[in-house]
C-alpha cells in the first residue's frame, strides 16, 4: 500500500519536473510574490517615515500588520489562481490518454492513487511556500520581526492550498477535460473564499453559517499568529471532504466507464 | 482457469454484452471474434476488474472478480485497445513503476524489468522516451508491462491493431512464445491471425455468442457443402467428362469452369461429410482421362466468420 502510494507519488512528481510545468509554474509564482512584496515594502516604509515625522506616539505598526499580513493576503490569492493549473492535469490527463483505465486494473487501491498525486500536488504547494520564505528572511535581516506570526501564517498558508489542491483533485476526476477541470475549480475555491462576505447581510444564524464556511474567515487567526484546532480541522475537512468526493467519483466511473 | 458465468453490461439501456458463459483451461490460448462494436472490449474490461458486469459473474483461477478483485489483478496483465502509455518516461522507467504498482518485490524488480524488455525484444530501446518510439516498439512496452509481474493470465485487446504487416509478424510470434507458458486471451479483427495463433476462438455479435470451438473444427462445422476444383485434360466432348462426375452419389453439382484444346477445369460441389477426392479421381481413370490437378478448396475463416455472424437463411 505504502509503496504503491510512494510510486504514484514519485512518478506525479517526476512528472511536474520532466515538464516544464512546475518550473514555469513556480517562477511565475515567484515573480508575483516579489513584486507584490516589493511595492508592500516600499508602502510600509513611506507610512513609517510619515509617522517618524509626525511623531505620533499612539501610531503602532510592526512587521508584521504592515508587510506580512497583507503579504498573507496577497500570496493566498495568487494560490487560488494558480493551483487549479497545477491540479487539472492530475486525472483528466489519464483519462484522456486511456493510461487511467491501465492504473485501474492494477492491484492499486483507489486511494492510494488519490493520496498519491493530491500529495505530489501538495508537495509542489510546499516547494513554492517554501520560496517565499526568503521575503521574511530578508525582514529578519534588517529588522526583527516577530516570528510565532510568520509561520503561523505559513501553517495557514499550506492548509488553505490543501483544500484548494483536494477541491481540484476531486475536478480532475470528473471529466478528461483539463480546462473544464480548472475552471471548475477555481470556480468553487473562489466560492469557498467569498462565501464569508455575505455573512454580514444576513440573519445571524445564517450569517455564522457563512463566516464559518469560509476559507478566507478561518485563515484570519492563522496570520495573527493564532493556531486554532478548530481552524486546523476546519481546513482538515474540507481537504478530506473533496478527497472522499474524488474517491467516490472513481468508483463510479468505474460503474459509468 | 477462466470461468465466466452469463455475464451481462448494460451501458444505460444499451445491452453491450449480453448473457455470455465459456471457460478457457490453463495454458490455452484463446481468440475473441467479432465484428465493430461486438462487446470484446467491454467483455475484457469486466475481466480485468476495470469495471463491474451488470449481472453475471466471473472467476479467474479460483478468484471472483467482484469479490476478489484485488486477488485477480495481481495474476493478470492487461493491454487495452489503444495501448495507454506515459509517453514522457523512458522504457525502464515506465517498465519500473508498472513493477511496483503491480507489487513486484523491490528485490526483483531489476530482473522483472530485464526479463519482460528481453522477452518483448526491447534491448535497444530500453532507454529511450516511450514517446519517440515507433508504434510497433510502443504496442510492445505495452505487452511487456503486461507481463512485468509474470502473469498467469494475459488478456490483450487488439494487439495487433494499427501495425504494418511486419510488426504484425512479429508480435505474432512474441504472443505465440509468451502463450508458452501462460493462459492467453486477445481479440482480433485479423482473422488468419485468431487461427494461427489460438487454440481456441470465441465468436461473438451484438453480445451474443455465436460459436466456441477450435479454428479447425469451426472449419468442419460450418461447410455446408466442400468445394472441389477439378482440371483434366481435354478428350472429346466437355460435358461428358462433366456428366460422368455427376453420376457420382454424393456430388450435387457440376460447372465447367473453363474449357480449351488442351484443358478443361471444372468446379465440382459435393455433400461436406464425405472424401469425394479419390472417387473423382478413380471414376476418370476408369475413363480414361487424364487428370491434371484435383484439390478441395477450404473455407477459410473469414468466410465462417462472416456467414456466422451475417444471419443468413439457413
Ligand atoms: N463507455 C461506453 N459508454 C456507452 N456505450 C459504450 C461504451 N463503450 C462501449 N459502448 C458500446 O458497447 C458496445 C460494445 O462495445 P465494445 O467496445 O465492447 O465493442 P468491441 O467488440 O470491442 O468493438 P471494436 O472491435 O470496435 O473494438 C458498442 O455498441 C458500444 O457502442
Ligand atoms: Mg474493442
Amino acid at each position: 500500500m505504502i509503496s504503491k502510494f510512494r510510486a504514484i507519488y514519485l512518478r506525479e512528481l517526476k512528472y511536474y519536473f520532466h515538464s516544464i510545468t512546475a518550473y514555469v509554474t513556480i517562477c511565475i509564482f515567484m515573480i508575483i510574490c516579489g513584486y507584490f512584496f516589493f511595492s508592500i515594502f516600499r508602502y510600509y516604509n513611506f507610512i513609517s517615515l510619515e509617522i517618524i515625522q509626525s511623531s505620533d506616539l499612539s501610531a503602532n505598526i510592526n512587521l508584521i500588520d504592515g508587510v506580512m499580513r497583507p503579504m498573507f493576503s496577497n500570496i493566498s490569492i495568487i494560490i487560488l489562481l494558480i493551483l487549479p493549473m497545477i491540479t487539472m492535469r492530475l486525472i483528466s490527463e489519464e483519462k484522456k490518454q486511456g493510461t487511467f483505465e491501465l492504473l485501474l486494473t492494477f492491484p492499486v487501491s483507489d486511494t492510494a492513487i488519490i493520496a498519491g498525486k493530491f500529495f505530489a500536488s501538495l508537495t509542489i504547494l510546499a516547494i513554492m511556500l517554501s520560496l517565499t520564505l526568503i521575503f521574511p528572511i530578508m525582514l529578519m535581516i534588517f529588522s526583527d520581526p516577530e516570528m510565532l506570526p510568520v509561520l503561523s501564517g505559513y501553517l495557514g498558508l499550506l492548509l488553505m492550498g490543501a483544500s484548494f489542491l483536494s477541491i481540484g483533485t476531486f475536478f480532475s476526476s470528473l471529466t478528461s477535460n483539463q480546462l473544464v477541470a480548472g475552471v471548475s475549480t477555481f470556480g468553487v475555491s473562489l466560492f469557498f473564499l467569498v462565501i464569508g462576505w455575505a455573512a454580514p447581510l444576513t440573519g445571524s444564524t445564517i450569517s455564522t453559517i457563512l463566516a464559518e464556511s469560509s476559507i478566507l474567515v478561518h485563515f484570519e487567526s492563522f496570520s495573527k499568529g493564532i493556531i486554532d484546532l478548530k481552524d486546523i480541522s476546519y481546513y482538515l475537512l474540507l481537504s478530506l471532504f473533496f478527497l472522499f468526493l474524488t474517491l467516490k467519483s472513481l468508483e463510479s466511473s468505474r460503474w459509468r466507464a | 482457469m477462466i470461468k465466466v458465468e452469463n455475464l451481462t453490461k448494460y451501458y444505460g439501456y444499451n445491452k453491450a454484452v449480453s448473457n455470455l458463459s465459456f471457460e478457457v483451461e490453463k495454458g490455452e490460448i484463446l481468440g475473441f471474434l467479432g465484428p465493430n462494436g461486438a462487446g470484446k472490449t467491454t467483455t475484457m474490461k469486466m475481466l480485468t476488474c476495470f469495471m463491474p458486469p451488470s449481472s453475471g459473474r466471473a472467476s479467474i483461477f479460483g478468484f471472483d472478480i467482484q469479490k476478489d478483485s484485488m486477488e485477480v489483478r495481481r495474476r493478470i496483465g492487461y493491454l487495452p485497445e489503444k495501448t495507454p502509455l506515459y509517453h514522457d518516461l523512458k522504457v525502464k522507467e515506465y517498465l519500473e513503476l508498472v513493477a511496483r504498482l503491480k507489487g513486484v518485490a523491490n528485490t526483483s524488480i531489476r530482473s522483472s524489468i530485464e526479463r519482460s524488455v528481453e522477452s518483448c525484444g526491447l534491448e535497444q530501446v530500453a532507454g529511450k522516451i516511450i514517446g519517440t518510439l515507433s508504434k510497433g516498439y510502443q504496442q510492445r512496452v505495452g505487452i511487456a508491462q503486461a507481463v512485468i509481474n509474470d502473469p498467469e493470465l494475459l488478456i490483450l485487446d487488439e494487439p495487433t491493431l494499427g501495425l504494418d504487416p511486419r510488426q504484425i509478424i512479429d508480435i505474432r510470434h512474441l504472443i505465440n512464445n509468451l502463450g508458452r507458458e501462460r493462459t492467453v486471451i486477445l481479440s482480433s479483427h485479423i482473422l488468419p491471425e485468431v487461427s494461427q495463433v489460438c487454440h481456441r476462438v470465441i465468436i461473438i455479435n451484438k453480445g451474443i455468442l455465436v460459436a466456441v470451438d477450435s479454428p479447425e473444427n469451426l472449419r468442419e462445422r460450418l461447410k455446408k457443402s466442400s468445394i472441389i476444383r477439378v482440371k483434366v485434360r481435354a478428350s472429346g466432348d466437355p460435358g461428358r467428362i462433366s456428366e460422368i462426375i455427376s453420376s457420382l452419389e454424393g456430388v450435387l453439382m457440376t460447372k465447367i469452369q473453363h474449357a480449351d484444346e488442351e484443358t478443361v477445369s471444372l468446379i465440382v460441389e459435393s455433400v461436406p461429410v464425405k472424401e469425394m477426392r479419390d472417387t473423382i479421381a478413380s471414376v476418370l481413370v476408369k475413363n480414361n482421362i487424364g487428370l491434371l490437378e484435383i484439390y478441395g478448396e477450404e473455407l477459410s475463416l473469414e468466410d465462417i466468420f462472416i456467414k456466422l455472424v451475417t444471419k443468413e437463411p439457413a
